[in-house]
């Protein structure tokens, strides 16, 4: 029966991404929608991606050498630990992950909310494509955006830590040297790859959850949730397949 | 034209159109009146499509709705305007934006004209200078209005209204309600409205369809409905005070 419904839904997901993808009826139109999306989603995520990985950076450090406290082991290995956790795990999965709780629930509610003020039903009865409309310029710029987001949250990330080398856990000079040594620019491009197919899910599967709202407010309220905890398992999912795929 | 073949429509258990036919012709404003859940907003909606109907033929000009594609059904659409009865205004977008729409999306007007535009339909439902506002910061009846301007923005062939003049007060609802008959003779349209206010039954009324639990009860004219001795339309149209007088005057 759970089983049953999922298929079901699994499928009109798939409907709804193959309406999203047609033909635009207008193409300024959607390069304005797309470019203030690309601001709600991506510019207005930088602040919260900064902190964030600026905190999670200097904590990875300090964690990182409290559990290298071993004489044979070189200093510099601290930061070659944070650099590779940071590149690998933290930056494309951990902020991809708040990216669904931020913009997922966005986009969840507002289309949400659209539906039951039949906001959608008037742009479908004017001979506008509400799917392609609302969530095809949503899917593209975080689909732009993310891989920045991403990069810049690896680069605060190594500047946190630094930061803590500068607070003492370890030495200056030995961080700068280990964040170099043995660095393999493939894995950088693994952690982009998998931020592409990230921001591909976040916006489809939360659009999916505001588009078929069905009701009032509760359950717009209701779906912003399932966006969120449904993008969010995607997430986690489709990080192991693409790391079995990717990396092994 | 519009022609109604036998449709039917359920959500669920709940049989909401039980087969009702009608023709609506062009330059006509065809209005259809019923009890509050006798199925007029579902009637409306199952025309344009945002419903999928049971069974029956809705038709345009011949076209069975049903049998159109994705895309002969968009280009239809776009000879329509729609007044949603809760207006479905965006409410992120300005009154300007928000009547121009449409106009943006399909015309290929400059900026300029699609401005004289919207300054043109906001006038005609009584609106100057609120284009720079948004939804929200006007009251019902002016929304209400702003979403009429919206459906005429394109010229549409066919205009739905979904109780255009509920929540106005009587002297606006009477200029909207003109406004409607008048630019449904200029241009041609075919214009189906739901109301239950009996003012315009009369006033506006040239094609008047009653739906009563689920099937058509009656049809006629404004001025038939006055005389009519059906028992349905006699219990809908004199329940009021004011109508009940006039009925006592004529006898
Ligand atoms: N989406 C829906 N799902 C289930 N039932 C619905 C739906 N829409 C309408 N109905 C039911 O259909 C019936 C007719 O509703 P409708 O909105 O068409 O009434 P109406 O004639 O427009 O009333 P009013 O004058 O109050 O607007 C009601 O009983 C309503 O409960
Ligand atoms: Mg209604």
């Amino acid at each position: 029966m759970l089983f049953q419904k999922w298929i079901l839904s699994l499928g009109r997901y798939m409907q709804l991404l193959g309406r999203t993808f047609r033909k635009p009826e207008n193409f300024r139109m959607y390069y304005r929608a797309f470019m203030s999306d690309l601001e709600l989603l991506g510019l207005n995520s930088l602040g919260i991606v900064s902190v964030i990985s600026i905190f999670v950076g200097a904590v990875v450090t300090i964690q990182t050498a409290f559990n290298l406290d071993d004489p044979l082991v070189p200093d510099y290995y601290i930061a070659i630990a944070t650099r590779e956790s940071i590149i690998l795990e933290f930056s494309p999965t951990i902020i991809s992950l708040i990216l669904a709780g931020k913009v997922g629930s966005n986009i969840a509610s507002t289309l949400g909310s659209m539906r039951v003020s039949e906001q959608i039903d008037a742009l479908e009865v004017m001979g506008v494509n509400p799917a392609s409309y609302l969530i095809a310029p949503k899917i593209l710029a975080l689909v732009f955006f993310n891989p920045i987001l991403i990069m810049l949250s690896m680069f605060l990330g190594m500047i946190g830590g630094y930061l803590a080398s500068l607070g003492g856990v370890m030495s200056v000079e030995d961080f700068a040297y280990g964040l170099t040594v043995d660095f393999n620019a493939y894995h950088v491009s693994y952690a982009i790859m998998k931020t592409f197919v990230f921001a591909f899910l976040i916006v489809s599967i939360s659009g999916y959850f505001g588009f078929y709202v069905k009701g009032g407010a509760i359950e717009v309220g209701v779906n912003a949730t399932k966006a969120v905890v449904s993008s969010s398992v995607a997430i986690i999912v489709s990080n192991y397949i693409l790391t079995q795929l990717l990396l092994v | 034209m519009i022609a109604v073949k036998q449709i039917h429509k359920s959500f669920g258990e709940h049989q909401v159109l039980k087969g009702i036919d009608a023709t609506f012709y062009h330059g006509k404003t065809n209005l259809i009146i019923g009890q509050s859940g006798s199925g007029k907003t579902v009637f409306l909606k199952s025309l344009v499509g945002l419903h999928e109907i049971d069974q029956g033929e809705i038709e345009y000009n011949g076209q069975a709705l049903g049998s159109l594609n994705t895309k002969e059904r968009k280009s239809l659409r776009t000879e329509m305007g729609m007044v949603f009865q809760g207006n479905a205004l965006f409410d992120s977008l300005t009154i300007e934006e928000n009547v121009t729409f449409a106009l943006s999306m399909f015309s290929g007007m400059s900026v300029s004209e699609k401005r004289d535009r919207a300054q043109f339909c906001l006038e005609r439902v009584n609106l100057p200078n609120v284009g720079s506002k948004f939804p929200s910061e006007l009251s019902g009846g002016m929304q209400k209005r702003v979403a009429i301007a919206r459906a005429i923005s394109m010229n549409p062939k066919y205009l739905f209204c979904d109780e255009p003049n509920s929540g106005l007060d009587p002297k606006t609802a009477i200029v909207i309600d003109k406004l409607l008959q008048e630019i449904t003779e200029e241009f041609g349209m075919t214009t189906v409205i739901n109301t239950h206010d009996m003012n315009s039954v009369i006033e506006i009324g040239d094609h008047i369809i009653f739906i009563k639990e689920g099937k058509k009860a009656w049809q006629g004219t404004g001025e038939d409905i006055l005389d009519t001795e059906s028992p349905e339309i006699v219990d809908f149209v004199y329940s009021s005070e004011l109508f009940k007088r006039i009925r006592r005057n004529k006898a």
